[in-house]
């Protein structure tokens, strides 16, 4: 693949890896509308993801551009099959409890938040344009999923055992952020993106603090489940999330409001 | 009602230079997550530029039944409103 990647080629994939994590987050924190725990967070849970879809718009919006195929938004979001989804695999486990939801929005906020620091500075002022208006809106979830897993760490036995064994499922998925191939190179040299290696350390720095916080233990193991941003394999549970997300646009083409 | 967080008014000053106003109540464990409560509930569509939450345990409210002792005396009492003063033209708008 690397011998033949044209700059356009990357571009898109690095598009399609910011828009379907925003995308399939989205859609997973949507599942919680009507059954979150109190009205207060049923409320919060669905304000963010429904930022994380407007950001979806902004992200898949311009890869469309860039593929040149004529493709809208939704005609990426809707009419993808699962191996051509580029999404980290954490975003796409399943909402569990609601300690899972939470912690897999912390993890995955703290990255996001330091990723869409380093694209401000962008080479391309149209995803400079995106991370600036976005990273307000992802600087209140990382806020928000903080506190709330050092609420629920440093709250109850019963809240710390759920919040422990949340962190204890999700850390082996954190490692694929921080994974680079010959996409990631081309938005180096391109000063398009940051190397997400080079975002690690920052990222330890925040997530262990907040952690320590909560008085949570960090698994000791580094391996890292991959697949998901090179769409060499997802998990089965994305396919799953498809058919409810897909189905409509499958079963009805060129449905509208 | 035991296991219920504490009930939290919801006051949200709309522009600068108004006064905060009571929008709402939520419920939230502590006070950071009330204004981030606040702020997911009662400011999604630009309402405001400052939040205050105050436990409602903590507000100390008139009772409904001292109604009559505590407002009724001050109806009769028409001369406590000025109206009853001649001001000169000169004087403009009031």
């Amino acid at each position: 693949m690397a011998a033949t990647l044209t700059q356009d080629e990357a571009l898109f994939q690095f598009l399609l890896r910011m828009g379907d994590n925003t995308l399939i987050l989205g859609h997973r924190v949507s599942e919680w509308c009507g059954h979150a725990p109190v009205l207060e967070e049923d409320i919060a849970l669905a304000n963010t993801a429904l930022d994380l879809i407007g950001q979806t718009q902004m992200w898949l919006g311009l890869a469309g551009e860039v593929q040149g195929a004529g493709k809208s938004a939704d005609d990426l979001a809707f009419l993808r099959d699962v191996w051509d989804f580029r999404n980290v695999l954490l975003v796409e486990v399943p909402n569990a409890d609601f300690g899972r939801t939470l912690m897999r929005q912390f993890l995955f906020d703290a990255w996001h938040s330091i990723q869409l620091g380093h694209l401000m500075k962008s080479s391309d002022p149209r995803i400079a344009a995106i991370a600036a208006k976005t990273s307000k809106e992802v600087a209140y979830h990382l806020e928000r999923s903080a506190d709330t897993v050092v609420g629920l760490g440093d709250g109850t036995e019963e809240s710390h055992g759920f919040i422990q064994a949340a962190l204890d499922y999700l850390w082996p998925y954190v490692g694929e952020m921080f994974t680079s191939d010959a996409v990631d190179a081309a938005m180096v040299d391109a000063g398009i993106a940051p190397d997400p290696a080079s975002l690690r350390s920052d990222y330890d720095a925040l997530v262990l603090r907040v952690l320590e916080d909560a008085t949570l233990t960090v698994p000791d193991s580094r391996f890292a489940h991959k697949g998901g941003r090179t769409g060499a394999m997802h998990t089965e549970h994305l396919g799953h999330l498809l058919t409810q997300m897909q189905w409509l646009q499958r079963a009805y083409p060129g449905a509208s409001w | 009602m035991k296991n219920e967080w504490p009930l939290w008014e919801v006051f949200i000053r709309g522009q600068h230079g108004l006064s905060h106003r009571h929008v709402g109540s939520l419920h939230a464990p502590d006070a950071e997550m009330a204004i981030k409560n606040a702020r997911d509930v009662y400011t999604r569509r630009n309402e405001g530029v400052s939040i205050w939450v105050v436990e409602a345990n903590n507000i100390a409210a008139s009772s409904p039944s001292d109604k009559g002792p505590l407002y009724e005396p001050s109806e009769s009492k028409v001369y406590r409103h000025p109206t009853f003063f001649d001001i000169p033209d000169e004087v403009g708008a009031m």
